[in-house]
Order: structure tokens, then C-alpha cells, then sequence
């Protein structure tokens, strides 16, 4: 495990709630660009293999995969699809550098949610179709139960899960990249329509189309590259299981977050994650799970994670800020491509390029992300500007 | 680079409609790889698998429902997909696991359950064509393939009885697979006469729809020497995915396959490899694919692959026997699982452990294949012993 | 070694077993719909077949005339802005005499075969072909190399989509 990974490239075309302009080829193709760019303007043919994200239901495209090479400019090039969050997709081309038979891998994932009628109907259909789907209930229903057995557990409280959405779409509103900014209010969150109670309107995080596309290199190639590369220090995944009735701890707590951070601070050689992180872009994709998150990530034990909430603790200014890019809640929900954009923001930080988001001094960030209901799956990744 | 080895390997039958859930089928065939190593789930440290379209089963985020079928309960769980290449390309994606150094032992699962799609599977097959320029003319999988047979054929002068010989060389092998879905031998007339489905393409050229699920263990060098004195080592690995625009390439000659083969040898240290690979598992859907493969992976000179298999270079005891296993048109396609089975095959073949199947002369190196996509994609993995 | 359990499970169900009823099933149908941004080069495209012509972009770079026409030139990895027309002619690269629907279901008897092909059209760059269909022509008398051109639907039945062009026959 001797072969160090670095960021070396990072690109997005624009985030917006509709793209009818353009095709998800040239929103890739844009991304792309601005990342082989930023890597100090190599052309594609100089990449060693590609990785994207994606799920067939998303983007109405049976074995989608055939379409992801001209836009990266990855003809004829090996260039693999994961079924799953482009984190795991930033892990699997890590991989690929670390087996040495690679040395520059480009990961990318893109959203075109806007020309899927109902979100719901596909996210319904990763549910167990003999027992689950025959429900007929609106698949929001998880994160209900999910919701109400945290808060319970834990004694966090349903205006904490609120104030999670006030702080994240109020830093929201100094990021250009994200698109929910805005100044809520507690009432706003705790009387907006009910979903599945607890869980409200307002706790949901929004939907968005854009494109992400990451550049990894070996150490020895990231030095020649650029001058400020980003080091991926450690990452981990795991799968605990979508049906609902199996979850080794329950509905109350995310596992496979804690299973993949374990993986993610053994590799990155972090002891104590509270003292050894300084900041955090976390899943948020429903309010709760920002603070269930943070528990199982151990940046502080369960059922503390509300109480420091409202402490400050997280907020940009606090002793570990989280979501300072906004989040999902505030800067919009990318599904497949939400790791990446947890990555970006983290790593913008790193290399002190957040603008007025920009945190001072710090080295080491915590990237994580969650595939969203009914899964439990979710992929850390520990990033750091020191080698 | 650290070196990985497959240990254990296990299947399921291949079966038109099987009674057992794809969570039940991934089970099956990951406990008979798990029971072949002596190793249980508490050994295996990540698990990567693999499924072609979801739309098959209509499940979303198919690779989550099938994790706890597939051992990745409360594990390290990555579904990879590339179309019909998955198969191969889920033991590449696993390889990745084991020789990144990040994990020591990782359990490779394929599963597909064609027969959940109603009235049949092809009809989800016009959901891979481009949403915009190419569903309009409601194009089936036939019409690729049969493009592809009849342009490769012509560039050749090959007829249909040379692609039927291919056909019935893997038939034959298959009769004595254990998971195969076949009881009869077939004829190159029982090909020709067959109903022409898309022409060039006859029901008989074609591989058949199945249910399915296979699995292998891999194991890094000092732990796959402790689990067995019979390490079946992975030697090779490459990949390559062509342009979307597959309308605009001449569809005669799989040129990524070319690639991806050259990076597999060049990994493996492979220079002459129709002299140097014994055993052949190219992907055969279709019986001109297993000829077309051949070319590609540099097994045979082009143009010349129908006179080497008339003369037998390619049957059992030839000089280099080409699907030994019986392939997808001999053992069945349930697409992501018949990749994997010809790995099994390779594992099998190059421990002695093939039964009436076994291969003479003590093979040493093997090279399989998948290919998918629109026509564009091929993993390639070498093995040797 | 060789009697080692190599195969398990996947039990086969006849057809019987199911009309008997006695294997459960659940049914559903999916229901999903989309509504793809075509974005700036196919729309364009698409314009352009409503009008009765078939356009394409040039690389200024590579020189590609490519087909169909795309925003940017995926080899060179640089944007497209020249458009080109090119001709409605083309040359049969391969064909299939299809007899099967897309669902897999048999055409029927007196129903014509359907006749996909690779066409490379006259004007792009070599080899840029589309996928599209032939008709007034026997299906045994078509073959790879004979020139085709395209039957356009009349003007105003046109709605901007491949199907404006009906199929290609023979020149």
C-alpha cells in the first residue's frame, strides 16, 4: 500500500435545478474539460483508465455504461461503470493507481434527474419488489421510520434536525456552486408539509442536474502535475442491506457509515477523528442524517451530535464546521453524483480555493456519502493538502 | 505489482426460468465457491459483483439488493457493470480490490435472472439504443449483431455454415458441463435450418436466455498459497470501451478487443500469445462472436480463423481449444453469471479439476473474455498456473 | 480432486410449474418516463431532418465530418461549431433481413421483414455511418456496397426526428 493517490483535477459544468439546454454528453463534456484543465490542461488521451457512476433507472438508459466514453474524450480507453455513489467510484480508480498498473484515472458521475418524471417511482423500485413495493407507499416513508427511530435512540430532537437545514442552506447562500441557498426559519422547517412525520418538506434536500468530473494520479505523477494536489489519505465503503427488516443495528443508526469511516481513519492512520479532522462535507440528504451521520462517523458520540449543533459546533466559525459548501440541503442533491460533489467542495477547501466559503488553516477534510433510500451503503474518504 | 490468485470458484445450473430469487441464486453460487476454498463469509474482507441491466429483474440499485445474497452483508460492496463484459470484467474489478493492497481476500459474484422480464427479456434490450437518434426505429438486439455477423462475414467471404461450425464445436463441449442448460448435440444443417430470426442471425446461431449466478475468490499471494497448493493466478487483466457512435466504426474487426488484449498480455508478459495461451474462453453470444473474439485476442490471423477451426485447432485436443466449457451457446448467457462461468472454466481446467471435460496436455496459461455494449466493450483476463 | 461440488442450486421450472400455479410470482409493471434534453447538437440535427437535410459537424482540427453531428470532436476533445450538410445518399456498410420485433414476438405471416442497416452517408467522413432502414427494395437483392438514398415523409407530417427520413432505397 506503499502508492500514494492525489487529486489532481477537478471540474463541474453548472449546477442548476433544469439543463434543457444541453445534452448530458456536453454537460460531461464541460465538466471534463474544465478538469483536464485544471490538471494543468492535459489532453484525455494522457489518462490512463476512466471510472464513472451511474444507475440505469436514473438516466432511462438500460447498460448506460456505453455511453460514457466519448464525452470523457475516453475512446477506446479501459473505462469501467460502478453501480453505485462516485465515491465508490473515486475508490474503485484509486484502486486501479494503487495496483500499479495505472497512473492517471479520471472518475466522473453526472445528474440529469430533471428528465425523469417521478423520482419517487424509481427510488420506489430498489425496494424489495415481494414484500416492500406491494406497499404501494410513497418510498420517503424509509427516512420516516428511519427519522423517528434516530430521534428516539438518540434523544436528538426535531427542531435539531431543523436547525441542520437552517445552517446548511443559509451557507449555501456565499457558495456559487449551489443552488438551494436561502435564510430559513425553524418554523419554516417544523411547520413545512409533512412527508412521512417526522419528516417534512423542508428536510428533504432538493434535486439538481450537473456534471462532475475528478482527476486522480499517483504520487510520483500528481508532484509533476500541479502544485497543490490533494491526498487521498483513506477510504473505506460498506453495504449493510436495503431490506428493512435485516439492518444489523436497526433503522436508528447508519452502520455502514461507521463500518466505512473504521475502513477510511485504519487506512488514513487517524486514531481520533474528532482532534484529527477539521472540517467535514457529510450526506445531508435528509436533515436527520446529517446528525446520525456525524455520530457514526465518530466526530462525536451518539446522541451528542444535535446538542453541538446548537452549540455551534458545526458551523462554519465552530470546532469542526460541517456542510460549509451547503450540503445537499443547500446546494442541491446530485444522487450518483453526490460523492464527487462531497469531494470537490472538500478538496476546493484544501486547496484554499472555497472563496468566501474558504475555512482558515486547515489540512484535513472528511468527505462521505450515502446512496440514499432504501440502501444502506455509504463511502468515506479522508483527504489531506499534507502528503 | 502484487500478485493475486483465484481460489476457490463455484456455479449454479443455467436455467431458463429458475425457481430461485436472484438474492437466492448469488447465494448459491458464493457458498459452493466459499465451500470449494474451505472459507467462510468471516474470511472475506470486500465483495465485488456484477449484473447487466437492471431493467431485467426491475429492480433500481440492483447490486444493493443482491449485496446480502452475494456475502456483502455489512462488508465492502461495489457492483461494477459494463454491459455484457461484466462478467469477465467483475474478476478485473476484483482483481483491483486485492492488488491495490486494500483488501487481502475478496469474493467476486455474478448473478442474472433473465426470466423476471416479462414477456422477454429482449424487449428491455431497445433501452440501450439512443434515446433520441436510434429507439425511434424501435431496433432490437438481433439487428446489431446480425449488422455486425453479416459485415464481418462479407469483409471475409465467410458463409453461414463456417459461423455454424463455431456454434456446434461449444454446443458439443457444453453437453458435458454440469451447469449447462443443453441435453442435445447439434449439426451444422440443424443450425442452417433454424429460423432465421434476423438474418444473417438463426435461432441456432444465438446462445439462449438463462437464469444464472456464478462466483470466485481471490486471494492475495501469501494468503492464496496458505488456502491451496493449486493457486490459479491471475496473470493478465485489460479493458477497453470504444465510442457510443458505433454506426461510425467499421463493425468487421472488435479493435477493443484489440487493445484490451494487447494490455492483458503486456501485464502477463505475453508475446506470442496464439504459441503461448493453451486454453481459450472467448465470448460467444453468438457463434460468429466466438470467431470474431478469436481474432481479437490475437488467437487467430484474421480471415483465417473458419480453416483453423475446420481443421481442428480449436477443438478439445487442439492445438488451442476454444471454449472448452461450452460457452454461452453450450452451458447458456445468463449474461454477468456466463462471464464468470468461464473463468470457473480456466480454474477448473488449469488445476486438473475439468472431469470429462478436461483439456490434454496439462495446460498452463488461459485467456477469457467478455464483450458487451453496443458492440464496444471487452474485458480480457489471462490466468496461468 | 475432481469430485469436488462445482455446481449448485438453480432449479429449473417447466412451464407446467407455473400454469399449475404452484410457483408464486409478483407482478409489476414499471411505469417510469422520461424527457431527455436533446441539447445544442442534436437539436440542431433533428431541426435540420424536419427540413429535409441531414447536417453534420466538422472538427476544425481532425477535419472529421461527423455524424451525427456532436458539440464537440471526442478524439481531439475540442468543440464543434462548423456545421456541414451533407448528402441524403449513402453507401450499405451492412444490413440484417429482420423477422423478429423488438420484443422478441414474430412477424407476422404476409407482414414485410424490417431491414435495418449501417449506412454511411455520402459527404461525412469515411465510415461515419447511422443506423437506419431500408425499404423498396427485395429484401435478397440488397447488398453491402449498393447506394442508397433517403425517402423523406412529406413536409408536413415531419416532426423532427429520425423517422423523417422513412427509410433508404436504392439510387
Amino acid at each position: 500500500m506503499s502508492k500514494r493517490v492525489a487529486i489532481v483535477g477537478i471540474g463541474c459544468s453548472g449546477f442548476r435545478t433544469t439543463s434543457t439546454d444541453l445534452s448530458y454528453r456536453e454537460m460531461i463534456f464541460e465538466a471534463a474539460t474544465k478538469c483536464y484543465e485544471d490538471a494543468g490542461g492535459i489532453h484525455p488521451q494522457s489518462i490512463d483508465s476512466f471510472v464513472a457512476s451511474s444507475e440505469d433507472f436514473m438516466e432511462g438508459i438500460s447498460i448506460a455504461d456505453e455511453y460514457v466514453p466519448d464525452q470523457l474524450g475516453a475512446v477506446l480507453k479501459p473505462v469501467q461503470s460502478i453501480a453505485g455513489d462516485s465515491l465508490q467510484g473515486l475508490a474503485s480508480a484509486l484502486m486501479q493507481i494503487k495496483t500499479g498498473q495505472q497512473s492517471i484515472v479520471a472518475t466522473s458521475a453526472f445528474s440529469k434527474v430533471s428528465n425523469l418524471s417521478h423520482y419517487e417511482k424509481v427510488a420506489a423500485y430498489a425496494t424489495d419488489p415481494a414484500y416492500i413495493r406491494p406497499l404501494k407507499e410513497h418510498p420517503y416513508f424509509i427516512a420516516g421510520l428511519e427519522m423517528n427511530r434516530y430521534l428516539h435512540e438518540s434523544f436528538s430532537t426535531r427542531e435539531q434536525c431543523a436547525r441542520v437545514v437552517m445552517k446548511n442552506r443559509y451557507n449555501a447562500l456565499s457558495n456559487p456552486r449551489a443552488v438551494y441557498g436561502a435564510k430559513v426559519t425553524l418554523e419554516d422547517v417544523t411547520c413545512a408539509e409533512p412527508v412521512s412525520e417526522p419528516l417534512g418538506q423542508f428536510d428533504i434536500s432538493g434535486h439538481l442536474d450537473g456534471a462532475i468530473v475528478i482527476l486522480l494520479a499517483s504520487e510520483e505523477k500528481a508532484l509533476e502535475m500541479t502544485a497543490n494536489p490533494v491526498w487521498i489519505k483513506g477510504v473505506g465503503w460498506a453495504t449493510d442491506t436495503p431490506n428493512l427488516d435485516s439492518r444489523r443495528e436497526g433503522l436508528g443508526g447508519a452502520l455502514y457509515a461507521k463500518l466505512a469511516a473504521d475502513k477510511a481513519y485504519e487506512m488514513a492512520n487517524i486514531k481520533s477523528p474528532v482532534n484529527e479532522i477539521d472540517f467535514a462535507e457529510i450526506d445531508d440528504t435528509f436533515s436527520y442524517k446529517e446528525l446520525q451521520h456525524l455520530e457514526a462517523l465518530q466526530m462525536c458520540g451518539f446522541g451528542e451530535a444535535g446538542k453541538l449543533l446548537e452549540m455551534g459546533c458545526f458551523e462554519p466559525g465552530g470546532d469542526l464546521p460541517v456542510n460549509v459548501s451547503g450540503g445537499s440541503l443547500g446546494a442541491g442533491y446530485l444522487h450518483e453524483a453526490n460523492g464527487l460533489q462531497k469531494v470537490m467542495e472538500t478538496a476546493l477547501q484544501l486547496r484554499g480555493e472555497a472563496g468566501k466559503n474558504q475555512l482558515a488553516g486547515v489540512e484535513t477534510g472528511l468527505a462521505f456519502a450515502w446512496r440514499g433510500i432504501p440502501t444502506a451503503t455509504g463511502t468515506a474518504v479522508v483527504l489531506s493538502n499534507r502528503l | 505489482m502484487r500478485k493475486v490468485a483465484i481460489v476457490g470458484a463455484g456455479l449454479t445450473k443455467f436455467v431458463r426460468r429458475a425457481l430461485e430469487t436472484p438474492k437466492e441464486l448469488s447465494f448459491e453460487a458464493t457458498k459452493t465457491a466459499l465451500d470449494s476454498c474451505g472459507l467462510s463469509l468471516d474470511d472475506i474482507d470486500c465483495v465485488a459483483h456484477g449484473s447487466a441491466p437492471d431493467a431485467f429483474d426491475g429492480i433500481h440499485q440492483k447490486g444493493e439488493y443482491l449485496a446480502d445474497g452475494c456475502g456483502g452483508w455489512n462488508k465492502p460492496t461495489m457492483r461494477v457493470y459494463v454491459g455484457g463484459a461484466t462478467g469477465v470484467h467483475a474478476v478485473v474489478h476484483g482483481w483491483h480490490h486485492v492488488a491495490s493492497g486494500m483488501f487481502d481476500i475478496c469474493l467476486v459474484v455474478c448473478e442474472e435472472k433473465m426470466s423476471n422480464a416479462m414477456p422477454h427479456a429482449q424487449g428491455f434490450f431497445l433501452t440501450i439504443f439512443d434515446a433520441i437518434t436510434e429507439r425511434a426505429l424501435h431496433p432490437n438486439l438481433l439487428w446489431i449483431f446480425a449488422l455486425e455477423m453479416n459485415r464481418y462475414m462479407e469483409r471475409y467471404g465467410y458463409t453461414k455454415e463456417d459461423m455454424a461450425l463455431a456454434a456446434v464445436n461449444n454446443k458439443r463441449n457444453g453437453l458435458l458441463h454440469p451447469s449447462s442448460q443443453f441435453k442435445d448435440e447439434i449439426t451444422v444443417e440443424d443450425v442452417l435450418n433454424s429460423e432465421t430470426m434476423a438474418y444473417p442471425v438463426s435461432r441456432l446461431d444465438v446462445s439462449p436466455v438463462s437464469d444464472g449466478a456464478a462466483a470466485v475468490v481471490l486471494a492475495a499471494e501469501p494468503v492464496a498459497r496458505r488456502l491451496t497448493d493449486k493457486p490459479v493466478w491471475i496473470e493478465g487483466v485489460g479493458w477497453t470501451l470504444d465510442t457510443a457512435y458505433w454506426a461510425t466504426r467499421d463493425l468487421y474487426y472488435p479493435r477493443y478487443l484489440d487493445k484490451a488484449a494487447r494490455m492483458a498480455y503486456e501485464m502477463a508478459g505475453i508475446r506470442e500469445p496464439d504459441k503461448q495461451i493453451n486454453i481459450a474462453e472467448p465470448y460467444d453470444p453468438f457463434d460468429y462472436k466466438a470467431l470474431h473474439h478469436m481474432e481479437g485476442l490475437q488467437l487467430s490471423p484474421r480471415g483465417k480463423t473458419v480453416e483453423l477451426l475446420r481443421d481442428g485447432h480449436f477443438a478439445r485436443d487442439g492445438n488451442l481449444p476454444m471454449c472448452p466449457s461450452g460457452g454461452l451457446l453450450g452451458v447458456g448467457n445468463p449474461i454477468a453469471a456466463a462471464g464468470v462461468m468461464k473463468i470457473c472454466e480456466l480454474f477448473w481446467q488449469l488445476r486438473g479439476e475439468a472431469g470429462e471435460r478436461q483439456v490434454p496436455g496439462d495446460p498452463r496459461l488461459g485467456v477469457a473474455q467478455a464483450w458487451g455494449d453496443l458492440m464496444q466493450v471487452s474485458s480480457v483476463v489471462v490466468t496461468g498456473i | 480432486m475432481s469430485e469436488k461440488i462445482q455446481v449448485s442450486g438453480g432449479t429449473a421450472l417447466s412451464e407446467e410449474d407455473i400454469r399449475s400455479g404452484n410457483i408464486f410470482v409478483t407482478e409489476d409493471s414499471l411505469d417510469c418516463a422520461y424527457a431527455w434534453d436533446m441539447g445544442v447538437a442534436i437539436k440542431r440535427y433533428l431541426a435540420e431532418l424536419k427540413e429535409g437535410r441531414i447536417i453534420a459537424t466538422e472538427c476544425r482540427k481532425c477535419k472529421r465530418i461527423m455524424l451525427p453531428p456532436r458539440l464537440f470532436c471526442e478524439l481531439c476533445f475540442i468543440p464543434c461549431n462548423s456545421w456541414r450538410y451533407v448528402k441524403d445518399t449513402g453507401t450499405i456498410n451492412t444490413f440484417s433481413i429482420c423477422h423478429v420485433h423488438w420484443d422478441a414476438s414474430r412477424i407476422k405471416e404476409g407482414e414485410d421483414p424490417h431491414l435495418p442497416a449501417v449506412i454511411e452517408i455520402d459527404g461525412a467522413s469515411d465510415g461515419m455511418g447511422i443506423m437506419h432502414i431500408l425499404g423498396e427494395v427485395e429484401p435478397e437483392k440488397i447488398k453491402i456496397g449498393m447506394k442508397v438514398k433517403a425517402v423523406w415523409k412529406p413536409k408536413a407530417k415531419r416532426t423532427g426526428s429520425i423517422t423523417d427520413i422513412k427509410y433508404f432505397k436504392p439510387l
